[in-house]
């Protein structure tokens, strides 16, 4: 027994010095082992879904974006200050002038009707390496890591266990063999069926690579080298042309793009071989690229890891910006060696409120506001405007507010025979809800005010939109002052009569209106609430809803096979340009008959023409008063309740250099700077432990014990009671 | 004994045959392998001839059951489910649709789920005995009124409940340790404190009420009532005896979770950042991996199997009555 009470003085006293010793440290910090392996210049930040792929050919979401486009480099890249979006050279020397030929390619120009292939000739900066990586070694001229046995492979677990890596010069050949890995059936490039119908010659060469893939093992490497694509074409060392069928102005855009990254022959070769796989040694999850940052540690299930890449060729921060960017401190660092931090460290956070505590204990440099915490972060000014807390201010945390790329809209199937069709009456069945569904209070209750009424199909800042009155959708709104003010329910009501429907019923029968509602069940706890608004709404007009919340994938089965009537669902543009939009709601790309993206499957001769005509022109007034033609065509006709343009929220600490939003840009990493003095500093500040809550317990713990004791002191010296 | 385990591993194939049917209907039912495809090419551009490229490539462009257009036992071997279900018997639960290979992403999540799970099992274990023998020790007293209504009162807190207040108020507020997260080797210990913490007290309701029932019964059977008659203390009756005999229970239902704490606990991982095996299952339904989801659930199904064989033997280890696959087995 006096053992058993020396070890608890032990344990206690043991107990008092770590906590004497610990009094000044910070117990809390997650990265503190991260800190310790290498240098403080560090971005931590989070990652919330689990890429599936970091594949530039594969890769199509913006969670994988976030990686992908720090490592890897298209030849072009989006101007990270200047608006409207621009594109400018990345490894290209220029960006490349499109010349116009026709079907015996012959040149002709811009404006010829006879127009039959477009080809983009694009020259490669000489002297950019890739990142060091095994692939690329060698001994006596010899690539030692593409033939390896499954004896040498045995010890090796990941790309940091090969002892030797080394690097090459990235060739305009590099360029070409992505382009047609696009079109390869090993490895399924999500846009390749699109590209087939641009890219010269693609769609027979996805099917003679089909051919030859299918006599070849499948665990080896496919070599696309030999296998010509005539739309993507080697010119010299530096210089290689991709030829499009017809004329498609907005391909340059995708040029900026992750999918025209270049990919070596050689880490193809390196990925294939057997046994790579099992050990989950990929392309897909071991990028590799010539961009500011190569990935260091991929752990999808916890931490990926970038590091500034060693061979990174010579690039500078824009020295020239918008007018208002300087006072902004978007021009801090003009003209200074890119990137700027040397590591960045994501770590996976599924959960909102440990994310969203870490970033206020400065553990994470950047953070998003999720709906259980925006009243805590953002507060609204006395006019109308959204500004962080007093309390964020006070702990020097500043706002970024940016529009997105995108919308998200209630459409009509225009194939159904109620709400679709050009019919006058459909046309007034249609904009009588739009009257009706009040977005600015949508927007309010559900995303709180993060969010704008949208007018039309484009949203704000892209080519084609307007502002103010100009900008406004006279169906649904009229301008009153110096706002565009929703019309009143009794013209929503009016409309509805002229629709055949007067107070919501069928004037012949007088049976009332009902309408199916198709929804995706996301199960997130305002789903509900949603449906019930949705049913208000269209109850102010006793039109009964049926609400039809399906998985998403019954959802889209209806939407493709045209079993939904009225609908909820969304777009984020790929580039910056109206095309991009427009081309929703063009008929030849209806869901139900062609398979395409016209998910309300609306057609209209005037607008299909005018589409036509627009798609292939550059910025112009001309361009401009097509799209203003073709905008009031589709706000008459209503195929949408145009919805709304999300917002997006980003908090940042002060040590995190001012950060301009670019929405089409996802490689502006190496622009920003943390300060990690200030951040520790900070961090030590904010994270004290507080010890005396422990002595608490311990007295409540004596307190409790003492009694129990004393009677178990009182029983061992009672006789034994008889049960 | 061996022709016991033998005849119980042979009862185990007809029941992982009807888990992997079960499964596969019900993945099935929800998901197409036209939907699978279409959540892995993403949402936009993509074209039938794409689709029909990933599952060929994928090997879901044959027949669910039956393939009448293959010849002989092609028509059974060449199926969806021969390929992807029945493969599993060899345990070689091959790539996920994503392209990761399962097994090692299994090997390398067993570990930070055993690294909070063994903690929480043997500290769950130690609180809740020691709190059950107290009990005992002040039975018809005041303490084990108080203890067993603050047992009442654990059990009807909600598990989220712990986690999140124990977020708050050691992570958030007094600063002790990490909110959530995970780092491998010794810097593990900083991360796992507060998850087996919050496991550990989870359990004590339940624990600490199941071991008393156990105890109790022990309380009143004849051996215990010689030795109070032979003047033992109660103290050294509790430990040695009580404790001793109500080994049986405790160790048979421990055994029984042995094998599944490989598996991992979801809520727990979740909320803390663990990246173990509770949280893979619910993302590959999430995700619709259909190659991950049969592989744990097959996992899930042969670990509980094990579980209960291995309750069968430990009964034999600890009571020497007990003889498997005898006649008098189980008296």
């Amino acid at each position: 027994m006096l053992g058993c009470r020396k070890i608890i003085v032990l344990i206690f006293i043991s107990a008092l010095l770590c906590i004497a010793g610990c009094r000044h440290k910070v117990l809390n910090d997650p990265h503190a082992s991260e800190r310790t392996q290498g240098t403080d210049n560090t971005l931590y930040t989070v990652f919330s879904d689990q890429p599936k792929t970091l594949d530039p050919a594969k890769s199509y979401s913006s969670n994988e974006n976030v990686f992908t486009a720090q490592i890897y480099e298209p030849p072009l890249q989006y101007h990270y200050l200047l608006r409207p979006y621009q594109l400018v050279p990345l490894t290209a020397t220029a960006v490349p002038i499109p010349r116009y030929e026709d079907q015996q390619h012959h040149p002709v120009s811009a404006n010829a009707s006879n127009i039959a292939y477009t080809v983009y000739t694009v020259h490669i900066k000489p002297g950019i390496f890739y990142q060091p990586h095994p692939a690329f070694v060698k001994k006596q001229g010899h690539y030692s890591n593409l033939s390896l046995s499954a004896p040498e492979l045995k010890h090796i677990h990941t790309l940091a266990d090969f002892k030797q890596q080394d690097t090459r010069e990235l060739t305009a050949d590099d360029y070409v063999y992505e382009i047609k890995r696009l079109a390869s059936p090993r490895v399924q490039s999500p846009i390749a069926g699109f590209l087939s119908g641009y890219i010269l010659g693609m769609k027979d060469y996805i099917q003679q690579l089909q051919k030859v893939s299918e006599k070849q093992p499948a665990e080896c490497f496919f070599d696309l080298r030999p296998y010509p694509l005539a739309g993507a074409r080697l010119l010299d060392r530096y210089t290689y042309e991709i030829t499009i069928t017809g004329k498609y102005p907005q391909f340059v855009y995708w040029l900026a793009m992750p999918f025209f990254a270049p990919i070596p022959w050689e880490a193809d070769a390196f990925y294939s071989q057997p046994g790579m796989k099992d050990k989950n040694i990929t392309l897909d999850w071991f990028p590799i690229g010539t961009g500011p940052y190569q990935m260091i540690e991929n752990n999808p299930n916890a931490q990926i890891v970038l590091e500034k890449n060693p061979n990174f060729h010579e690039e500078y921060y824009p020295t020239e910006g918008m007018p208002t960017d300087k006072a902004a401190g978007f021009l801090k660092n003009a003209g200074k060696k890119l990137p700027l931090v040397d590591r960045a460290v994501y770590t996976l956070e599924k959960e909102s409120i440990p994310h969203w505590n870490k970033f206020l204990q400065g553990y994470y440099d950047k953070s998003g506001i999720s709906a259980d915490s925006y009243d805590q972060a953002i507060r609204v000014t006395e006019h109308g405007q959204l500004e962080v807390s007093q309390q964020f201010r006070d702990r020097g945390i500043y706002l970024n507010t940016s529009t997105d790329p995108g919308l998200f809209y209630l459409g009509f199937n225009m194939l159904d025979p109620i709400v679709g069709g050009n019919t006058k009456r459909a046309q007034a069945l249609r904009q009588a809800i739009s009257i009706a569904l009040d977005t600015e209070e949508y927007i309010s209750i559900f995303l709180n005010g993060r969010g704008v009424s949208a007018q039309g199909p484009i949203p704000q800042g892209i080519f084609g939109s307007h502002t103010g009155e100009m900008g406004m959708n006279p169906i649904v709104y009229q301008w009153q002052g110096n706002h565009a003010q929703r019309r009143s329910l009794d013209e929503a009501k009016r409309l509805l009569a002229q629709a055949g429907y007067p107070e919501g019923r069928e004037a012949k029968t007088g049976k009332p209106l009902l309408l199916n509602y198709d929804a995706v069940s996301t199960g997130s706890p305002d789903e509900r609430a949603m449906v019930e608004w949705m049913r208000k709404q269209f109850a102010k007009l006793d039109i009964q809803l049926y609400v039809r919340a399906t998985q998403y994938n019954r959802f889209q089965e209806k939407m493709r096979t045209g079993n939904a009537q009225v609908f909820f669902w969304g777009w984020t543009a790929d580039y910056p340009d109206p095309e991009n939009f427009l081309f929703l709601l063009y008929g030849p790309n209806g869901k139900v008959k062609h398979g395409g993206e016209n998910a309300a499957n609306y057609e209209n001769s005037d607008y299909d023409a005018l589409f036509v005509k627009m798609k292939n022109m550059e910025n112009s007034p001309e361009r401009q008063k097509i799209i203003d033609q073709m905008v009031a065509i589709a706000r008459n006709d209503a195929p949408w309740m145009w919805g709304f343009n999300p917002k997006t929220f980003v908090l940042s600490h002060q040590w995190v250099s001012p950060t301009k939003p670019n929405m089409f840009a996802n490689n502006t990493l190496k622009y920003l700077q943390v300060d990690p003095a200030l951040r520790r500093q900070l961090q030590r500040t904010w994270n004290q432990p507080i010890f005396w809550p422990l002595w608490l317990l311990l007295i409540i713990v004596i307190a409790l014990l003492l009694p129990v004791i004393i009677r178990y002191r009182k029983k061992q010296h009672s006789p034994p009671k008889r049960y | 004994m061996f022709n016991y385990l033998l005849r119980r591993i042979l009862y185990a194939i007809p029941v992982l045959l009807g888990v992997n049917i079960i499964t596969f209907l019900l993945f099935f039912a929800v998901n197409s392998p036209d939907d699978m495809a279409r959540a892995y090419l993403g949402q936009k551009y993509v074209t039938p001839s794409a689709i029909q490229l990933w599952k060929s490539e994928h090997g879901y462009d044959v027949p669910m059951f039956y393939n009448e257009k293959a010849s002989g036992i092609s028509k059974v071997t060449n199926t969806l489910f021969f390929t992807k279900s029945l493969t599993l018997f060899t345990f070689n639960f091959g790539m996920s649709d994503s392209g990761r290979n399962i097994s090692y992403d299994i090997r390398h999540r067993m570990l930070p789920s055993l690294a909070i799970a063994v903690p929480i099992l043997l500290l769950g274990l130690l609180t809740n005995i020691t709190m059950a023998l107290l009990l005992i020790f002040f039975r018809q007293t005041y303490v084990e009124v108080g203890g067993a209504i603050l047992c009442v009162i654990l059990m009807s807190i909600s598990s989220l409940f712990y986690i999140i207040a124990g977020q708050f108020i050691l992570a958030k507020v007094f600063h002790w340790v990490p909110i959530s997260g995970y780092q491998s080797g010794l810097d593990a210990v900083k991360f796992v404190i507060l998850p087996v913490i919050v496991g550990v007290i989870t359990g004590i309701g339940m624990g600490t009420r199941w071991y008393r029932t156990l105890f109790l019964e022990e309380q009143y059977k004849d051996y215990v009532r010689t030795a109070r008659a032979k003047g033992l203390s109660q103290q050294r009756i509790l430990l040695t005896h009580v404790l001793k005999n109500a080994m049986i229970p405790i160790l048979t239902g421990l055994v029984v979770i042995i094998p599944s704490l490989f598996l991992g606990s979801l809520l727990l991982e979740s909320f803390f950042g663990i990246p173990g095996l509770g949280s893979y299952t619910i993302d590959a339904i999430t995700r619709q991996d259909f190659a991950i989801v049969r592989a744990m659930v097959f996992l899930g199904s042969v670990l509980y199997i094990v579980g209960l064989i291995l309750t069968d033997i430990s009964y034999t280890l600890v009571d020497p009555r007990v003889r498997l696959g005898s006649s008098q087995a189980g008296s």
